[in-house]
C-alpha cells in the first residue's frame, strides 16, 4: 500500500435526528482497491458520497487528494480527478438517452471535444461489452449493463479515484463477475488509480485488498480480509462481520440450522406450466415451468428483472398470464377467486404495509380483511406479536423501525390469517447479516413445524443454498432446477455461485470480453469558470429528454393550446343571454310598449309571463330568471296623465358581477323609453340638456375575447414554462441524477441556463401556436407589430423559465414542484397583473406585486400590440422591466442552487 | 361486496390521512384561510378606476364635474391636455378620459345640446362597461343639477324601483366566499382520492390489497365514503364558521340540504379522482393532469362567469360536468333559499353523472390493476 488518498477526521453526519455517520476517523489507502463492507443503512453511502464531495461535510473535516473537501475552491480543483457511481441500478444515467449520447454527456461535461469523445467512448463500449448497444436507451438495459454504462460514464475522464456505492446489488453473478474483471483490468491499465467501493456481499469484499466494516455508522474494523478474518477467527467475511458486531447486536445468534425437507405426500402446492407474460414485445417471463411440494421451501435465484417477481405476481393472480397455466393447491389460478387468497400469504419486494397505521393496527386491518372472527382476532394479533418478537413495537410507526423489524412485521401479516402457503418477494435484501439468520430461522420453523409452503426469490446465493430446491433463472427463463447441492455437484465446481455462472454463460453463450483497457489519453484540467459547452450540453440533454417523453411535451404543447380555449371562454366577461319575464298587471298598450323595449334589446331573452308573486319567487329561486319586471295596475293612464308611477325591477343577486351589469342594462333601457316617450311628447328632460358620446377605444365592439385574449397568453406563457423548467430540474433531484451536478466541473450558472434554453425555445413554439389561435380561432386581431411583441415573448420567457429555476432551488418532490410553481405563477399573474382589474386599481401587498411581476409587464405589451397598434418606440418602459427581470431571477437562483446534498 | 371490509378499509383511510401532516395543512388552508381570502380580496366591479379629465371649458359646472370622482369607485381625477389623452390610454394609465369641450356650460344653458366625450380603454372589460355607467349618471345628475339653478327640468313621470334580490347591495364577498367552497370541495374530493390512490400505488400497498379477499369495487367504495366523510365535515366547518361567521354572509337556505348536495357531488368527483388515479403513471402526471382537469371544471361551471354568456357548445359540453350542476345547486340553496322542490333536478344530474363517473372509474380500476401491481 503506498499512502493514503483520503482522511476522515472524527467525522459525524445526520440527517435530521437520525446519526448516519458517528464520529468516524478513518484512512483510505491510495492505489489499490479499498471496500467498505456492512448492510444498508449503516453509513457506507454517507461516507462515500462526503469522500466524492457530493454532500457537505457537516462535522469534522474530510481530506481527499490532499485537500479539505468542506473548500469550495479544493473541490473544484480535484472534482475532475474524482469519479462517483451512486448506490442504485444507473442511478445517475438519464433512461430515455442512449448508451452513447449517456457517455457523450458526461465527456462533454468534462469539456472534451469531438474527436476526443469518440475515441473515448469507442474504448470504453468496447472493453465493456457494450458496443453492439450504443443506440439502446439506458432504461432498456439490464441491471448488469446499466451498471457497465454507469462505469464507463464514471471512467470518461481517467479519473484518479473511483468510488464505486454498490455497484452490483441487484445484479446476477455472471454480470457481477464480469464487472469486477472489466475493474481489474481497467485497473492493471492504470496502476495509479485508487478505486474505493461499498459493498453489501461479503464474498466480493473477500477478494479486495483492504476493508473497512461498518455499522451504526461507525467503523467496527480494518485491513485486509486476511487480517480480519484472522482477528476474528472465522473462515467467511459474513462471520467475522457478525463476530465484529457489539455484543447487544449478537446476543442470541447463532448459526441457523436446516432440517431437511422430508417428503410426505407427493402434492403440489404450487404448479406453474408454461408460465408466460408478455409487455408488448418484451417478454418479462418465458415458458417457466415448475412443481413445488407441499411444506417445502422452494427458492427463486435471479437477477434484478429476470422475471421472479412477475412470475410470482402471476402466481398471486395480481397478473394475469399471458400463456401457460398456474394451480394452487390443485386449482388453477383465478383473480377472481376470493376462497384461495385466505390460503396464500403475500410478502410483495421492498415494504409494502401502511407506513401511517402502527405495527398494532396493521396487524388488526389485515386480520379484519381477511374475515377473521372479531372474537378471535385480538388473541390472534397477540399471538403473532409474539411469535415475530414484535411486543414491544406494538405502537410504533413502521417506518421508524430498522428493516429487519419491518421485515419481520410484513412477515407476521403475511401470517396473520394461517395461510397454507408463504410468497415471499426478496424478503431480505439490505437486511443485516443477523436480522437475516433471524428470518430464515422462522422461515424454517414454519415450513417445518407448521408445514407451510414456502416460496421465496433471493438473490444472495447463501440464501438459495438454505432452500428445499431452486430454481436459477435468467431473462425470464428457468434455467435449471434442483436442490442446491446436486446443482453443485453436477457442474462439478465448489459452490452454488459458479455453478449458477456456468449455467449462465450456456444459457448466454457470452464470453466475458477481452478487449484491452481503453488507453490512457493525455487529460486536460477542464475550464474554469463559466464554459458555453458545458452548458449546451445540458440543454442538448434536457432537449433530447423532452423529445423522447411525450406525456410532458404534448402537455407542454396540447395543455397550453386547451387552456387557452378554456379561458378564453371561461374569463368572459361579455353578460349576454340573459333571461326576463314580466309581470304585467296593466296590460295595456304602454305597458306593452315597455315590455317589447327591452325584450327587443340584445341582452336579454324573453321567458312566459309571470302569473304571481308566488310564480315570481319560485322562478327566481331556482335560477330560470335573472331579471323579473313588475308592471303596477293602471300604468297606461298614469304615464298617460303624467301621474308619477313606478316599475319594479328585481334582479337576480346571486352573481353581484353579473347583477352590476344587469343594473346598467335596464337602468340605460328604462332611460332610452323615457326618452322616446318624451321625444314624442316633446316634454323637456334632462337628457335633453346635453349628450355623452362614448367611444369605446381599441375595442369598438367591446368583445371580452379581444380584451382576454391578449391576457390568456401572459398566464398560461409564465403557468407552463415556469412549471416544466422547475419540473425539470426536480426531477433530477428525485430520480437522482442531480448527483452528475454535483460531482461534475459544471458551474451553477451552466447547468441553470442550460436547463433553461430548451424551455425557452418550447415557450416561443407556445407562443407562436396562441398567437395562431387568437388569429383564427378567435378572429382577434393583432393590430400592433409582431416582432415587438415576439422579442417582449422572449424577455418574458426568460423570466418565467427563470422563475421555474428560483422554485427548484428550494422545492424538493416533482408534486411540491408543481403545486408550489402553480401557487407562485398563478395567483399574482391572474389576480395582481391587470388582467381582470387594473394594477391601478389594486390595493395593498397585491399592488406591490403588480408593479414588479413580469406578467404586469408582458401583459401591457401583450394588450398594447394585440389591441392598441403600439410598436416598440411605445412601450420601452415594459420592456425595461421585462428585461431586467430574467437576470435577476437567474442570479437569484444561482445564489441559492447548492452544489452539494446537504 | 362485504360492507365489513368496506368500513375497514375507509377507517384505514381515515387513519392515514390523519398521519400526512401535508393533507392536513391542505385541507386546513383550503377550507379557512382560501375562503376568507377569496372573499375579502375580490374587489367590488369597479374599484379605484383610473380617470383623466381633460377639461377645455374651464367653467364653474365643470369643475363641478370634475369634483365628482372620488373614491373608492374612482381614483381621483388627473387634468391632462387633449394632446395628452391618447399617449395616456396607449400607455394604459388611464381606464376612462372625459372630454368637455369649450363653452360646454354656456352653450348647455343655451340649449344647444354640447356633448361631453368618454373614451373607454375597452380592453379592461371589467371596468369599462360598469364604469361608463356611473360616469355617465355622475355627470348628468351634475349637470342637471347645475342646471336646476337657472330653469325648471322635468322629472322624468316613471320611476324605476331597481332591488338585487338575494343580495341587495351586492356584496362580491357574498359571491366569492360560497364559490370558493364549491371550488374548494371539487379539488380536495379530487386530490384526495386521486392521490390516495397513488400513494399505494407508489408504497405498493394496492398490490397488498388485491392479494386480500377484497374486491375493486371494496376498495374504490372505501376510499369514496371516506373522502366525502373528510371533505363534508370540512365544508360544514367553513359555511358555519367561515362564511357565516367571520364573513358574516347570510345564508337564505338549508345547510344540511346544501351538504347532502354536497355529498352526491363528491361522490361524483372522487369517482373522478380515483379515474385519473388509474390514467396517471405517477404523481407530477397526477398532478399535471389535474391542471388540466380542475380548470375548466371550475371556470366553465357558471362558478366564475354566467353560463349565459359562454357559447353554446360549450354550455352543452358543461352539462356533463358535475360542477356544473352543483354550482346551480349551490347558488339556488344558498343564495335564493331554495328547498329540495325546486333543486331536486340538480340532485338527480349529480346522482347520474355521478353513478356514470364511478362504473368507468371502477372499469378502468378493474383493468389497470394488473399493470399497477
Amino acid at each position: 500500500m503506498n499512502g493514503v488518498i483520503g482522511r476522515l477526521d472524527a467525522v459525524g453526519l445526520r440527517y435530521g435526528k437520525a446519526v448516519a455517520l458517528d464520529d468516524v476517523t478513518l484512512d483510505l489507502p491510495a492505489g489499490c482497491m479499498a471496500g467498505v463492507i456492512g448492510p444498508d443503512g449503516v453509513g457506507k453511502s454517507s461516507l462515500l458520497a462526503l469522500v466524492s464531495g457530493a454532500r457537505a461535510v457537516q462535522a469534522g473535516r474530510v481530506t481527499v487528494l490532499g485537500g479539505d473537501m468542506g473548500d469550495a475552491l479544493h473541490r473544484d480543483a480535484v472534482g475532475p480527478r474524482i469519479a462517483y457511481m451512486p448506490q442504485g441500478l444507473g442511478r445517475n444515467l438519464y433512461p430515455t438517452l442512449s448508451v452513447f449520447e449517456n457517455i457523450d454527456f458526461f465527456g462533454r461535461l468534462f469539456g472534451q471535444d469531438r474527436a476526443e469523445r469518440e475515441a473515448r467512448i469507442a474504448s470504453l463500449v468496447a472493453a465493456t461489452g457494450l458496443a453492439p448497444f450504443v443506440d439502446r436507451p439506458a432504461g432498456k438495459l439490464s441491471g448488469g449493463m446499466k451498471q457497465k454504462l454507469s462505469l464507463c460514464c464514471a471512467l470518461v475522464h481517467d479519473p484518479e479515484l473511483l468510488i464505486l456505492d454498490e455497484p452490483t446489488t441487484g445484479v446476477d453473478p455472471l454480470s457481477r463477475r464480469q464487472f469486477w474483471e472489466l475493474i481489474a483490468r481497467i485497473r492493471a491499465g492504470r496502476p495509479g488509480m485508487s478505486v474505493l467501493v461499498a459493498t453489501a456481499y461479503m464474498e466480493e469484499a473477500a477478494r479486495f485488498d483492504w476493508l473497512a466494516a461498518m455499522d451504526g455508522g461507525k467503523v467496527l474494523a480494518t485491513g485486509s480480509p486476511a487480517e480480519i478474518l484472522a482477528r476474528t477467527g472465522t473462515t467467511t467475511l459474513e462471520a467475522a462481520f457478525v463476530a465484529l458486531l457489539p455484543e447487544a447486536r449478537r446476543a442470541g445468534h447463532h448459526p441457523v440450522h436446516i432440517q431437511p425437507f422430508e417428503d410426505g405426500q407427493g402434492e403440489a402446492a404450487i404448479e406453474a406450466r408454461g408460465l408466460t407474460m408478455r409487455f408488448g414485445d418484451f417478454t418479462a417471463v418465458d415458458h417457466v415451468s415448475f412443481r413445488i411440494r407441499r411444506g417445502e421451501i422452494f427458492g427463486f435465484l435471479g437477477s434484478n428483472g429476470c422475471g421472479k417477481t412477475t412470475t410470482m405476481k402471476m402466481l398471486t393472480g395480481l397478473l394475469p398470464a399471458s400463456e401457460g397455466e398456474a394451480f394452487l393447491f390443485g386449482s388453477p389460478v383465478d383473480a377472481t377467486d376470493i376462497e384461495t387468497r385466505r390460503r396464500v400469504g403475500y410478502m410483495s419486494q421492498g415494504f409494502s404495509l401502511y407506513g401511517e397505521l402502527t405495527v398494532h393496527q396493521n396487524l388488526d386491518l389485515h386480520a379484519r380483511l381477511f374475515g377473521l372472527p372479531s372474537a378471535t382476532i385480538p388473541g390472534r394479533v397477540a399471538e403473532m406479536a409474539r411469535r415475530f418478537d414484535l411486543t414491544a413495537i406494538m405502537d410504533a410507526l413502521p417506518d421508524a423501525l430498522p428493516l429487519g423489524q419491518r421485515q419481520r412485521l410484513s412477515l407476521a401479516v403475511a401470517m396473520i390469517h394461517g395461510p397454507e402457503m408463504l410468497i415471499l418477494d426478496e424478503p431480505t435484501s439490505g437486511v443485516d447479516p443477523v436480522a437475516r439468520d433471524d428470518f430464515w430461522r422462522i422461515l424454517i420453523e414454519l415450513a417445518r413445524r407448521d408445514r407451510v409452503t414456502i416460496f421465496i426469490s433471493t438473490h444472495f446465493m447463501n440464501e438459495a443454498e438454505r432452500c428445499d430446491r431452486i430454481s436459477l433463472m435468467h431473462a425470464g427463463r428457468v434455467l435449471v432446477s434442483d436442490t442446491p447441492a446436486a446443482l453443485v455437484a453436477r457442474r462439478g465446481v465448489a459452490t452454488l455461485e459458479d455453478a449458477f455462472i456456468r449455467y449462465l454463460e450456456d444459457a448466454t453463450a457470452q464470453q466475458a470480453s477481452v478487449a484491452t483497457p481503453p488507453p490512457i489519453v493525455a487529460g486536460h484540467a477542464p475550464r474554469r469558470g463559466f464554459d458555453p459547452r458545458r452548458m449546451l450540453s445540458y440543454s442538448r440533454r434536457e432537449a433530447i429528454e423532452l423529445a423522447r417523453d411525450p406525456v410532458r411535451a404534448t402537455l407542454a404543447l396540447l395543455g397550453s393550446l386547451i387552456l387557452m380555449v378554456i379561458m378564453g371562454y371561461g374569463i368572459t366577461l361579455d353578460v349576454e343571454n340573459l333571461t326576463f319575464a314580466v309581470l304585467d298587471r296593466d296590460q295595456t298598450t304602454v305597458s306593452r310598449d315597455y315590455t317589447l323595449n327591452v325584450a327587443g334589446s340584445r341582452y336579454f331573452t324573453e321567458r312566459a309571463p309571470i302569473t304571481d308573486h308566488a310564480d315570481l319567487d319560485r322562478r327566481m329561486q331556482s335560477g330560470e330568471i335573472t331579471l323579473a319586471i313588475e308592471i303596477p295596475p293602471g300604468f297606461g293612464a298614469d304615464v298617460a296623465r303624467g301621474r308619477p308611477t313606478a316599475i319594479g325591477a328585481w334582479i337576480d343577486g346571486a352573481m353581484p358581477s353579473r347583477a352590476q351589469t344587469i343594473r346598467g342594462y335596464v337602468q340605460a333601457m328604462h332611460a332610452q323609453w323615457l326618452e322616446q316617450r318624451a321625444a314624442r311628447s316633446s316634454t323637456p328632460s334632462a337628457s335633453a340638456l346635453f349628450s355623452i358620446e362614448t367611444r369605446y377605444r381599441y375595442n369598438p365592439d367591446v368583445r371580452s375575447l379581444v380584451a382576454m385574449v391578449p391576457a390568456v397568453i401572459p398566464i398560461l406563457l409564465m403557468l407552463i414554462p415556469a412549471m416544466l423548467t422547475a419540473l425539470s430540474v426536480v426531477r433530477e433531484k428525485e430520480l437522482g441524477s442531480i448527483v452528475n451536478f454535483y460531482v461534475t466541473p459544471v458551474t451553477r450558472l451552466e447547468f441553470l441556463l442550460g436547463k433553461q434554453l430548451p424551455y425557452l425555445v418550447l415557450g416561443m413554439v407556445n407562443f407562436l401556436l396562441m398567437v395562431g389561435l387568437a388569429l383564427t380561432l378567435f378572429d382577434v386581431p393583432l393590430k400592433g407589430s409582431f416582432w415587438t411583441l415576439a422579442a417582449a415573448t422572449l424577455l418574458y420567457l426568460g423570466a418565467a423559465t427563470a422563475l421555474g429555476l428560483l422554485a427548484s432551488t428550494f422545492l424538493k418532490s416533482q408534486v411540491a414542484a408543481t403545486f408550489g410553481t402553480a401557487v407562485m405563477t398563478i395567483l399574482p399573474a391572474v389576480q395582481f397583473s391587470g388582467v381582470i382589474n387594473p394594477v391601478s386599481s389594486i390595493e395593498g401587498v397585491g399592488a406591490l406585486i403588480g408593479r414588479i411581476y413580469p406578467t404586469a409587464h408582458y401583459v401591457t405589451i401583450a394588450r398594447g400590440t394585440f389591441s392598441k397598434a403600439l410598436n416598440f418606440a411605445d412601450l420601452h418602459t415594459p420592456f425595461l422591466a421585462l428585461a431586467l427581470a430574467g437576470p435577476v431571477l437567474i442570479a437569484l437562483s444561482a445564489m441559492l442552487l447548492r452544489k452539494q446534498e446537504r | 361486496m362485504r360492507l365489513a371490509n368496506v368500513g375497514n378499509l375507509g377507517v384505514k383511510e381515515l387513519r392515514s390521512l390523519l398521519r400526512d401532516p401535508i393533507m392536513l395543512v391542505l385541507i386546513a388552508y383550503s377550507f379557512t384561510v382560501a375562503i376568507y381570502a377569496a372573499a375579502t380580496a375580490v374587489p367590488e366591479t369597479l374599484t379605484r378606476a383610473a380617470i383623466a379629465i381633460v377639461d377645455e371649458d374651464r367653467s364653474p359646472l365643470s369643475a363641478r364635474i370634475a369634483g365628482a370622482f372620488y373614491p373608492p369607485y374612482f381614483l381621483p381625477p388627473v387634468m391632462i391636455t387633449a394632446a395628452e389623452m391618447d399617449a395616456r390610454m396607449d400607455a394604459g394609465h388611464d381606464t376612462f378620459a372625459i372630454d368637455i369641450p369649450p363653452d360646454f356650460q354656456r352653450d348647455m344653458l343655451a340649449g344647444r345640446q354640447p356633448a361631453i366625450q368618454l373614451n373607454v380603454d375597452a380592453t379592461r372589460m371589467s371596468q369599462a362597461f360598469t364604469g361608463s355607467g356611473y360616469i355617465q349618471t355622475i355627470i348628468s345628475d351634475e349637470v342637471t343639477a347645475f342646471a336646476q339653478r337657472y330653469r325648471a327640468v322635468a322629472t322624468p313621470a316613471v320611476d324605476l324601483a331597481l332591488r338585487a334580490r338575494f343580495n341587495p347591495v351586492l356584496e362580491e364577498a357574498w359571491f366569492g366566499a360560497v364559490m370558493e367552497v364549491i371550488n374548494q370541495i371539487t379539488m380536495l374530493s379530487i386530490v384526495l382520492a386521486g392521490a390516495a390512490l397513488i400513494r399505494e400505488r407508489e408504497h405498493g400497498t394496492i398490490e397488498h390489497l388485491l392479494v386480500m379477499p377484497v374486491t375493486p369495487l371494496e376498495i374504490m367504495l372505501a376510499k369514496v365514503w371516506a373522502m366525502a366523510l373528510v371533505v363534508i365535515v370540512a365544508t360544514a366547518v367553513a359555511i358555519t364558521v367561515v362564511v357565516q361567521g367571520l364573513l358574516g354572509v347570510p345564508i337564505q337556505g338549508s345547510v344540511p340540504l346544501f351538504l347532502a348536495g354536497a355529498a352526491v357531488h363528491v361522490f361524483a368527483t372522487t369517482a373522478m379522482g380515483i379515474f385519473l388515479g388509474t390514467v396517471a403513471r405517477s404523481m407530477p402526471q397526477f398532478a399535471l393532469l389535474l391542471i388540466l382537469v380542475l380548470l375548466p371544471l371550475e371556470m366553465l361551471s357558471g362558478g366564475t362567469t354566467p353560463r349565459e354568456s359562454m357559447p353554446v357548445f360549450v354550455q352543452v359540453v358543461m352539462l356533463a360536468a358535475p360542477t356544473t350542476h352543483f354550482v346551480m345547486l349551490a347558488q339556488g340553496i344558498l343564495y335564493r333559499g331554495a328547498g329540495f322542490s325546486v333543486v331536486w333536478p340538480q340532485f338527480v344530474a349529480l346522482a347520474g353523472i355521478g353513478a356514470v363517473l364511478f362504473g368507468v372509474a371502477l372499469a378502468r380500476f378493474r383493468a389497470t390493476i394488473g399493470q399497477m401491481a
